[in-house]
């Protein structure tokens, strides 16, 4: 579904990402994990067109989209969940979530949207609680399932979250990633930049370790969650220290 | 001060009022999507009325202003795409000059077209001398037209911003940029849409006060001066309480005239733009939290 292959990409003479090159296929859940300044963020900024310094291939589903701005990018199908939030404060979320419908609005689907408003009420009951407040007024938490939300309003192929557990109590953390199980039993496609690794490994069939720019490992998530070095580095685990111990 | 003369300076404050507040409203639209004052706006209500007075030489009344509205939103756009659209990532003070470079050009190129002389479009009931009487107070018919107009102005904003999609998307583009793109708004054309509609809404109100204030090449500064103290003085970005403000300045130049000679009127609304700078930055309705987040 996507495909990236060499891609390097930055702000202004900054190079942040180099020769990255990774691959989701339709139906899965892949995620990126890595430290503060790996570059995940930059990753998801060049693939979604918000971050236009960027040199390489990006193909999803089989076309070009690196030369493309976010909006038509979105209009495809690839949907980004920004880190932060990024709601819009300022409007209800009954508003906030009708403009997510806004390219199926465009895709001459207006009729549809309606019906994707109460698939997410049922998915989000306490949205549903908060149809007429300010998305500003919300909780982080709640907050967090309103720009999810909002990008599923799209019917996006392939939902891209950045940070979803980012400042979240650990309990909406958990309530977070039982919905981003439950989107892939529906059929949808993630792909998750993470620095909670270890809930992310949880979920998620296959990952990329990104460090300093570039991606130093990948495999099946089972594979990296019993990987000495991605347990050293990511998991907290002191191995050296157990081994002393025992 | 007798009651008749005190409602009659009222009635000419709010009159002013309701202009400057439309001016300020124009000023909000467009701060809202780009973040920069666009300091072209008085130009916009000058457009708008010069270009009704020429058309109304041989077209009706109503055609005159409706094609002179015309006219100046497509300048508007014009303005929009030409100077600011290619820009990739621009400056606030570098957007804020560019306003300043148009505005002046803009005031040149009237210049050339309608020379240098005083017009105005007639009054668009009776005439300067007719006059609708509640009591002792005499009010010209075409004040109620301009706050009629105003009025219906405001309230149709209103409805454009909550009820329509090109609208809420507007307001998205102003709450958050980047996530309004990846929403699939095409944030570029919310930027032109923008001036577009401050356009219009500027031209309309230059046609509706004309008769009363007359137009001239240069007239837009002065107005785009006292439009740009409401606007701080409301709260840079919220035009609900540009037209509180508004009101207030209006009423306050207006009750000036009788303890300072007319001359001081335009000393008033700088002092209050000075003085709000100064003490109170937000405005007097805006959250000083907000405006500490504010690039300008």
């Amino acid at each position: 579904m996507l495909r990236i292959k060499n891609l390097d990409a930055g702000y202004g003479k900054l190079k942040v990402l180099r020769r990255i090159s990774m691959h989701v296929s339709a139906g899965e859940i892949v995620t990126i994990i890595g430290a503060n300044g790996a570059g995940k963020t930059t990753l998801l900024g060049a693939i979604s067109g918000l971050l236009r310094n960027r040199t390489g291939e990006i193909l999803f589903e089989k076309k070009v989209i690196q030369h493309l701005s976010p909006e038509k990018i979105v209009f495809m199908g690839c949907s980004l969940v920004p880190e932060g939030r990024q709601v819009f404060s300022t409007m209800s979320v009954k508003e906030n979530l009708l403009l997510g419908a806004y390219v199926q609005h465009r895709r001459d689907r207006r009729h549809d949207a309606h019906q994707d408003l109460d698939r997410m009420y049922s998915l989000f009951p306490r949205l549903r609680e908060r149809e007429q407040q300010l998305a500003g007024t919300l909780s982080g938490g709640e907050q967090q399932m309103l720009a999810i939300a909002r990008a599923l309003m799209a019917k996006p192929k392939l939902i891209m979250m950045d940070e979803p557990s980012m400042g979240l109590a650990p309990l909406i953390v958990r309530d977070i990633f039982a919905i981003i199980r439950k989107l892939r039993e529906e059929g949808n496609t993630v792909l998750l930049v993470e620095q909670n690794a270890k809930v992310a490994l949880g979920i998620a069939d296959r990952g990329y370790v990104i460090e300093t720019g570039r991606i130093i490992l990948q495999g099946q998530a089972d594979d990296l969650l019993s990987n000495r070095d991605v347990q050293r580095a990511y998991l907290g685990r002191d191995l050296d220290a157990e081994v002393k111990l025992s | 001060m007798n009651i008749e003369l005190f409602f009659q300076y009222l009635v000419a404050g709010v009159t002013y009022g309701t202009i400057y507040a439309i001016v300020a409203i124009g000023f909000n639209i467009i701060y809202n999507t780009t973040g920069i004052i666009n300091f072209a706006q008085g130009e916009f209500v000058m457009l708008g009325g010069m270009t009704a007075v020429t058309l109304h030489a041989f077209l009706p009344l109503p055609i005159a202003i409706l094609s002179a509205v015309m006219i100046t939103m497509v300048i508007g756009a014009l303005i929009e795409i030409t100077f600011i659209r290619w820009l990739i990532s621009p400056s606030v003070l570098r957007m804020i000059i560019i306003t300043i470079g148009i505005s002046i050009l803009v005031r040149e190129i009237a210049l050339h077209i309608w020379g240098a002389g005083v017009k105005a479009l007639p009054y668009f009931s009776g005439t300067a001398v007719s006059a609708i009487s509640i009591g002792d107070v005499h009010i010209s018919p075409q004040v109620l037209w301009v706050i009629g107009v105003s009025a219906v102005m405001v309230i149709c904003l209103n409805l454009f911003f909550t009820y329509t999609l090109p609208g809420r998307q507007m307001r998205a583009c102003s709450a958050n940029r980047d996530a309004a793109r990846l929403c699939g708004i095409n944030a570029k054309n919310m930027v032109t849409l923008s001036f577009v509609l401050s356009a219009g809404i500027g031209a309309l109100a230059g046609c509706v006060v004309s008769p009363i204030t007359y137009v001239q090449y240069d007239g837009g500064t002065a107005l785009a001066i006292k439009g740009f103290t409401v606007a701080i003085l409301g709260g840079l970005g919220n035009s609900m309480a540009a037209v509180a403000a508004g009101l207030l300045l209006g009423i306050l130049e207006s009750f000036s005239i009788w303890v300072m000679p007319t001359a001081y009127k335009d000393v008033i609304s700088i002092s209050i733009l000075l003085l709000i700078l100064f003490v109170r930055p937000s405005g007097l309705f805006g959250s000083k939290e907000a405006a500490q987040l504010k690039e300008f």
